[in-house]
């Protein structure tokens, strides 16, 4: 799966992933008629539209095999949400069938115990994003995967706190959100690293533009890019 | 600052608030010292927690915990049958309330008949959710807040920041200066122990005045029609006790059938709220005082609110009545954490306030509609509950219900989003289409301005042209 926001603004980050994947030697197929995971209007509050949309991506990835995501909160919405969106509908086995084979990139790597070679050598900082780490229940396998291909990871405080993104909530609450973010730069910046790096697209796009207005020296990638230097 | 004003409409947020939920988070995030001093409660919150779990396996009882309390939701109105049997055999009244307007009738005609001048109250949401002091207020009874906080509060017209420490927002300073403006006098000490002497001289005058006392309750027991008050400060054993008349405000919620069931909360409640394995006073009143007993006053009243909670009963939102009111969530929030609880507006702040402020209320009140939205999702406030509520499906849920210009706005824009997106040809032009703005818009390698719903993004952050992004 993509994503949307690599589409929208990293197509560099599913590129990336789908190399690391066929490095470890996996049949990595991304089908060109997917599109989103519907997760914005699910958490908007409008789930009818959501559904439209998440019925489109049951489709697409009806009959493959793992869905590897490089998102753990695209991940996690396939994994929690859909279940819930379809309970009690025609395609609620089709949701629970896709929640069970869904799973983010750096899980994937760490259940097969793959090895996709060397990759940046650092120094980095690890933001967990909330869904890789409160949805999904991960903090390990990218930390695993960092240290695999030789990347340094200097760990910042509080690694386990929001960076404020939150989706819809980073334009109706900008300030927050901003405060989060800029709290989060810092703290990356403190940790003695350069650049910081998630399994999350949204967090970082968030994190380095809030960086980049403050005139905070970070810089951004997404783990599966540290992977595939 | 506020100035308390009562609700006749029986709703729960604070009327007098200024502004919208946004413009109030952005008076709060220019206050430093308020960042401060959260910042401080929260980090000791967090270690204290932190040692729950390691030595006193409270992520292992939280799964009991959630256990009893949706059986407690799904026997409710059995339960709340044998408390009120029990309550009335043991000489208590029983009064079940259908909202909050109805409560503060009871209670003030109460007062008027039995003649009462002065009311003292310990720390009870339920009645900052009824809005009960503002309407003894209206009916000329004198009101004291006996719980530390909450006088604080009371000198300081303001509203309650949080569910177990409402004046947690203010610190040591603060507090003195608002002591010193009560005394009438520069002499009063400016250290902890001095401020809380200084408290206990001045409040103790006013039990002695008290003709009713009022409290919450933590938890109802059935089995035996006991109420539980957990406190740290004594201040409820002497409402409860002192004056004549004891009245006991509950959410009809709060009730669990047995003593097993009341250990465990009672062990729990204590450890998620503030991190230690016990409370200072656990309070247990089954009825007044009776024959032959030197303590406890002559007459106790229950009163049992509705106030929008039955409704929720068997809907997708049933598991928030399962909340103890620990305050764990608001904590673990880190818009709290920025903001601090007034911001709400609601006596009920952080995620379960979100949540359960809209729920109460309506889903179109102006004063709480925007509340399920104020929150990144990130799932804290679940991991922190002890009871298990999965407070961050209720906030999408409750985005789902809430009913605004904004959600009617949000709802055309989704609607044509949902129909550009679930076809790939529309999702993959729109996609060429966003790049190429992002493109044309970009200086350096970044876009300062986004038009439509993006300007929320620029107004404060800049959004990358290319990836990765350049520095």
């Amino acid at each position: 799966m993509r994503t949307c926001l690599s589409d929208a603004v990293a197509p560099s980050v599913w590129k990336a992933s789908r190399r690391v994947l066929e490095r470890c030697g996996v049949d990595v197929k991304v089908p060109r008629s997917q599109t989103c995971c519907s997760q914005p209007a699910w958490t908007a509050g409008h789930p009818d539209q959501a559904r439209a949309v998440a019925r489109h991506t049951l489709k697409v990835f009806a009959g493959t095999e793992e869905v590897v995501v490089p998102s753990g909160s695209c991940a996690g919405m396939v994994v929690h949400a859909y279940p819930e969106m379809f309970a009690g509908r025609p395609e609620e086995e089709a949701a629970r069938d896709l929640a069970a084979r869904t799973i983010e990139l750096t899980q994937f790597l760490a259940k097969h115990d793959l090895d996709p070679g060397r990759g940046s050598r650092g120094p980095v900082t690890m933001h967990d994003s909330c869904h890789m780490l409160r949805v999904m229940h991960e903090s390990e396998s990218p930390r695993e995967a960092l240290a695999k291909a030789g990347c340094e990871v200097r760990e910042m405080q509080h690694t386990d706190r929001c960076c404020g993104f939150g989706g819809i909530f980073s334009i109706t609450f900008p300030e927050l959100s901003a405060r989060l973010g800029e709290e989060k730069a810092r703290a990356a910046i403190e940790a003695g690293a350069r650049e910081v790096v998630s399994c999350d697209l949204g967090c970082l796009m968030h994190i380095t533009g809030v960086a980049h207005r403050q005139g905070i020296p970070l810089r951004a990638r997404h783990v599966a890019e540290v992977l595939d230097p | 600052m506020s100035t308390r004003r009562r609700r006749a409409d029986g709703g729960v947020a604070y009327l007098d608030v200024q502004g919208t939920l946004r413009e109030r988070t952005v008076d709060a995030l220019r206050d430093r010292t308020l960042r401060g001093n959260l910042d401080t409660a929260a980090a000791s919150w967090g270690e204290g927690r932190e040692g729950m779990r390691r030595d006193h396996g409270l992520d292992e009882m939280r799964e009991r915990a959630r256990e009893i309390r949706q059986s407690n939701i799904r026997n409710l109105p059995a339960l709340l049958a044998e408390m009120q049997a029990n309550v009335r055999d043991a000489g208590g009244t029983v009064v079940r309330a259908a909202d909050g307007a109805e409560a503060c009738r009871y209670i003030t005609g109460l007062a008027k008949a039995r003649g009462v001048k002065v009311v003292a109250k310990s720390k009870s949401m339920a009645t900052e959710e009824i809005k009960l002091n503002e309407a003894l207020d209206d009916a000329g009874i004198e009101v004291v807040e006996t719980d530390l906080g909450e006088w604080i509060l009371q000198l300081a017209n303001e509203h309650p920041s949080h569910i177990i420490a409402p004046a947690v927002h203010l610190n040591r300073e603060q507090v003195a200066a608002l002591f010193r403006e009560e005394a009438g006098t520069d002499d009063v000490p400016d250290d902890r122990e001095g401020l809380v002497a200084h408290a206990r001289v001045r409040l103790r005058e006013k039990f002695a005045a008290a003709g009713i006392g009022v409290s919450g309750v933590n938890l109802g027991v059935a089995s035996t029609g006991t109420i539980c008050v957990v406190e740290n400060e004594g201040n409820a054993r002497l409402v409860t006790s002192q004056p004549r008349i004891h009245v006991a405000v509950m959410g009809m919620e709060r009730v669990v059938a047995d003593w097993d069931e009341a250990a465990h909360i009672l062990q729990v409640l204590p450890m998620a709220a503030i991190g230690q394995d016990a409370a200072n006073y656990v309070n247990l009143i089954t009825g007044p005082r009776r024959e032959g007993e030197a303590d406890g006053p002559e007459e106790f009243h229950l009163v049992i609110i509705d106030g929008g909670r039955g409704a929720l009963r068997g809907t997708e939102f049933e598991e928030a009545l399962a909340c103890i009111r620990c305050g764990a969530c608001l904590y673990s929030c880190p818009m709290w954490r920025s903001v601090g609880g007034q911001a709400y507006g609601s006596p009920y702040s952080g995620p379960i306030g979100a949540v359960i402020t809209p729920l109460l209320e309506g889903p179109s009140s102006p004063a709480s509609r925007d509340l399920p939205f104020m929150s990144s999702l990130c799932g804290a406030c679940g991991e922190a509950c002890p009871v298990g509520i999965p407070l961050q499906d209720l906030l999408v849920r409750a985005r789902a219900r809430a009913s605004s210009p904004a959600t009617r706005k949000s709802g055309i824009a989704f609607r044509a989003w949902s129909r550009l997106w679930r076809r790939p040809a529309t999702y993959r032009a729109w996609m060429a289409g966003w790049r190429l703005m992002l493109r044309a818009r970009g200086r350096n390698g970044w876009v300062t301005e986004l038009p439509g719903p993006g300007a929320g993004w620029t107004e404060v952050r800049d959004m990358p042209a290319r990836w990765p992004p350049r520095r």
